[in-house]
């Protein structure tokens, strides 16, 4: 009988990179479906043509760099990608928006770089950022929640630009209320008179709480599942409340809430979903708390005093620069070492 | 709870409190697969028609054989000397005639052919004129008693075979605090030692008790993973009968590789043994359940190590279990002996799926060390497949148990950084494959590991080489110039017999000024041999540059020759 000879442990968890992807993938579910159900079609359409161009141009710069197609498209990576940056954009957002954020992400920010596994920065963070610096107007194309339109006005906007009759773009759309709040804030407005104004909920901005609720759900269920780990979340949205929360101490109105903050804007998705994308964040367990505080607190200055209403997508990628750098000085005191 | 393995004084009391255990970071938590395997009780195997012994089946130097072809030999007989201090004895695990000496395939990583004496056994299994059994060890000295266990061929059974009495000589400067029985057995599938310890719990502890007179430790653990419930409650009952206080059994949480020394040591005293150090160092000493039996056999019945149990598993084995086979015995008449192959196997192993490795051929014998025949279906553990990038998820640094960062290692060690790879301390992992085991990209991270350090000990043992041409080239160099002078002396003093007292004169000042050139000649050769630009050079560059001198020195040998 002829015995194979391979190297050991001959055991295998049968994880693999397309069950962690299909888990976020699934994770992500009640957070798109809450998104919808505030915002309308237009969330899942982003989604729709964001996933297609990204597993397109994925598909695409493998064969153009000559790797095995097959395999790679399986793992769900692109699918991933696209999928979050069509999560940041807004419902009434022109098709062309997400086909370009999400080309960009994968061929510029992910294959250029060489594929899975080598970007130093988070594609669809990267995508998204492009959008936001060329296309500022398209981006600011938020409804006021719970006012969805319907499918068929919704994909006349969204591929031929036709408004529904007898409307502007500019009454269909409203500041998101992080961004309104910011705006006012400057205006010297205090958060007290601003709370007659329909912008805040229970815990954070009104709609956006329960979608960032609905994300914290899928991120506890990938924690849950040991998809994600707990130190890039924890870091994230300590790093945000902390700051949040010494800034309100000081003057409750002129600074938003330490839970306005953390039920606002992209907070549970970025803590969850996006600054955990692993190949471009820390890899040392010290360094991830790290890594997520940072994007806590720079994702709290930029959205303070920065000129973009949201800031998770710069925080990412300001910490995605110095994610090498913080593994060289977290390393873990290796077993039979002295130090720390 | 977790001391993060602060270095205390040797000579403060290493047991702080009497139930306190500690956790090592990582590990994993794995699929037992022995637990019908378990419930079956010992079995002798049948003597095999032949015996191969390898002369080398321990850590160390490979056994001096004393016999030849023709030469018939008892049970127990002594065929092979040690060589060396670090070296074993090999016996003839049964009688009959030797009819070869020469290589065989023995079970190692690399299917390797090694010098084995081949014994065609009588079947009359006569054992040689017995030594002196010593059951009254405690009147003898510890040399004495040291002596028969190196005699006997015993070795660390518990998979690295280390030559037990070097172990057991290796003594701590103030003493040995502590001395731990492993009886963890943290591997899948391997359920030799929880059997020994269920059937033949009085031997394993007389076994203990003699190591303890050796080693007259202030505390002994019998540490037992807690997925043998039996097992500790025979070595509890066994330990009961002897009431000894500094004795006691401790069970251990079911975590893959609790039962490395290292991590075991870490569990029971929170204390971790230096990178590089031996646990001796920390005052502790390590001794496998089955070499602790062993050592009984060997002290109290004079039998040297010439058989061991062994658990014979896997879907490809027809009646799993437990067998006591002579060392020697080929793999294939175990197999046969549990009811043979059930189905087309994939792989033999020897040793756990984690760490044992794959044979090649049924052909290779039970070693001393050969824990765990593991015969695999295709099904069972399907071959490796593909490995993809890597994701840097971090899921193999929440398991490593050396705290090491895997995917580190992996990117240094596959992109040739042996010296980064080194920085990252590759040296201190202990191939356990739990990083292998979650990596969700498949990569055989383990291979990548054994690959670079075998590299870097090959680089080294270069370097080594190449030093000793180096020192070999400029005492050359050395010698030419000696002769050289010695031969103008000699040309000088002709002279000087020949000629008068004026051209003397001139001879004179003619020798200081050759003598003068020659000190220069002097300067320069040395200034041409070590080379400017040398200062503040880092590590990295000095090697490099003695590579290259080293391959230059080779090269100019043979043309000046």
């Amino acid at each position: 009988m002829a015995f194979h000879n391979y190297s050991s442990p001959h055991l295998d968890l049968q994880d693999s990179v397309s069950l962690m992807m299909r888990h976020v993938l699934l994770a992500l579910v009640p957070g798109i479906a809450c998104a919808a159900w505030v915002f309308g079609w237009g969330i899942l359409i982003n989604c729709l043509i964001a996933a297609v161009t990204a597993v397109t141009a994925e598909a695409g710069m493998l064969v153009l760099r000559r790797r095995p197609a097959g395999e790679t498209l399986i793992d769900g990576s692109a699918l991933v990608t696209g999928v979050l940056l069509a999560l940041a954009l807004p419902p009434l957002a022109p098709w062309w928006i997400p086909v370009i954020g999400s080309g960009f992400a994968i061929v510029v920010a992910k294959q250029l770089y060489g594929g899975l596994g080598y970007n130093p920065f988070n594609p669809a963070m990267a995508g998204y950022v492009v959008l936001l610096i060329s296309f500022p107007l398209e981006l600011a194309r938020w409804t006021p929640p719970f006012e969805p339109m319907g499918l068929q006005d919704t994909l006349a906007l969204v591929f031929t630009g036709t408004l529904p009759a007898g409307l502007t773009i500019d009454g269909l759309t409203q500041a998101t209320p992080m961004d309104a709040v910011k705006t006012q804030l400057g205006l010297n407005v205090t958060i007290s008179e601003l709370s007659g104004h329909g912008l805040f909920g229970h815990l954070g901005a009104r709609g956006w709480e329960w979608i960032n609720a609905s994300y914290l759900l899928g991120g506890l269920w990938l924690l849950r599942f040991k998809v994600i780990q707990w130190q890039i979340p924890v870091g994230t949205l300590a790093g945000l409340f902390c700051m949040a929360l010494v800034f309100y101490m000081v003057n409750p109105d002129t600074f938003a809430s330490p839970t306005f903050q953390l039920f606002s804007g992209a907070s549970m998705l970025g803590a969850f979903f996006i600054a955990t994308d692993p190949v471009s964040a820390s890899t040392t367990p010290r360094g991830r708390l790290i890594f997520g505080a940072g994007i806590g607190m720079l994702t709290f200055l930029i959205r303070t005093w920065g000129g973009y209403p949201d800031g998770m997508a710069f925080a990412v990628l300001l910490m995605n620069m110095a994610a090498p750098t913080i593994d060289h000085y977290t390393q873990p005191r290796v077993f039979g070492h002295r130090g720390g | 709870m977790n001391t993060e393995g602060e270095m205390t004084p040797v000579n403060e009391d290493i047991i702080n409190s009497r139930d306190q255990l500690y956790r090592f970071h990582g590990g994993l938590v794995l699929p037992g697969h022995r637990e019908v395997v378990a419930s079956r009780p010992l079995q002798a195997a049948v003597i095999p028609p032949q015996l191969v012994l390898p002369l080398k089946q321990h850590i160390g130097e490979a056994a001096e054989c004393l016999v030849s072809p023709g030469d018939a030999v008892f049970k127990g007989q002594m065929i092979a000397a040690p060589r060396g201090t670090i070296s074993m004895p090999v016996h003839a695990s049964s009688s009959g005639i030797v009819i070869a000496v020469e290589d065989r395939p023995v079970p190692h990583p690399s299917s390797l052919i090694a010098p084995c004496i081949i014994i065609e056994t009588d079947g009359k299994d006569e054992w040689g004129e017995a030594d002196t059994p010593l059951p009254d060890y405690r009147q003898l000295p510890v040399e004495r008693l040291l002596q028969r266990i190196r005699e006997a061929g015993i070795v660390g059974l518990g998979g690295a075979g280390f030559p037990t009495q070097a172990k057991l000589a290796h003594r701590a400067p103030k003493g040995i605090d502590l001395l731990v029985i492993n009886g963890v057995e943290c591997e899948p599938y391997i359920c030799c030692d929880n059997r020994l310890m269920q059937e033949r719990a009085d031997e394993v502890l007389e076994g203990v008790r003699i190591l303890q007179h050796i080693l007259q430790p202030r505390h002994c653990i019998i540490a037992i993973e807690d997925h043998m419930p039996e097992a500790e409650a025979a070595m509890r009952a066994a330990a009961e009968t002897v009431a000894a206080g500094n004795l006691r059994v401790v069970r251990v949480p079911e975590i893959y590789p609790t039962g490395g020394e290292r991590q075991l040591i870490k569990v029971l005293t929170g204390r971790e043994v230096p990178s590089q150090g031996f646990p001796a160092d920390i005052g502790v000493i390590c001794q496998n359940v089955g070499t602790a039996a062993a050592v009984y056999r060997a002290i109290v019945h004079d039998q040297p190590l010439i058989s061991r149990i062994i658990t014979v598993t896997g879907a490809g084995v027809r009646e799993p279990g437990n067998l006591e086979v002579l060392i020697g015995t080929p793999f294939r008449h175990a197999v046969e002996t549990c009811g043979g192959y059930s189905s087309e196997v994939d792989r033999l192993l020897m040793g756990g799926p984690m760490m044992g490795f794959a044979v090649t051929t049924d052909e290779v014998p039970v070693i001393k060390t050969t824990n765990c025949i593991l015969a695999v279906t295709r099904e069972e553990m399907p071959p490796p497949v593909h490995a993809r990038p890597c994701i840097r998820c971090g899921k193999c640094t929440a398991v490593c148990p050396a705290d090491l960062l895997p995917q580190q290692l992996y990117w240094h060690a596959r992109s040739g950084n042996l010296d980064t790879a080194q920085d990252y301390n590759l040296f201190d992992c202990i191939e356990c494959g739990c990083c292998a085991y979650v990596c969700p990209s498949h990569i055989p991270l383990v291979q990548y590991y054994r690959h670079a350090k075998a590299e870097i000990w090959t680089q080294e043992k270069q370097k080594k080489a190449s030093d000793i041409a180096r020192r070999r080239h400029e005492a050359r160099l050395a010698r030419l110039e000696r002769a050289r002078l010695e031969r103008s002396e000699r040309l000088a003093e002709r002279k000087k017999s020949l000629s008068g007292p004026a051209e003397q004169a001139i001879d004179a000042k003619q020798a200081i000024i050759e003598g003068a050139l020659e000190r220069v000649r002097k300067k320069k050769e040395a200034a041409d041999l070590a080379p400017k630009n040398m200062d503040n050079l880092t590590p990295e560059q000095e090697r490099m540059i003695r590579e290259i001198e080293a391959r230059r020195s080779h090269k100019d040998r043979p043309t000046e020759h």
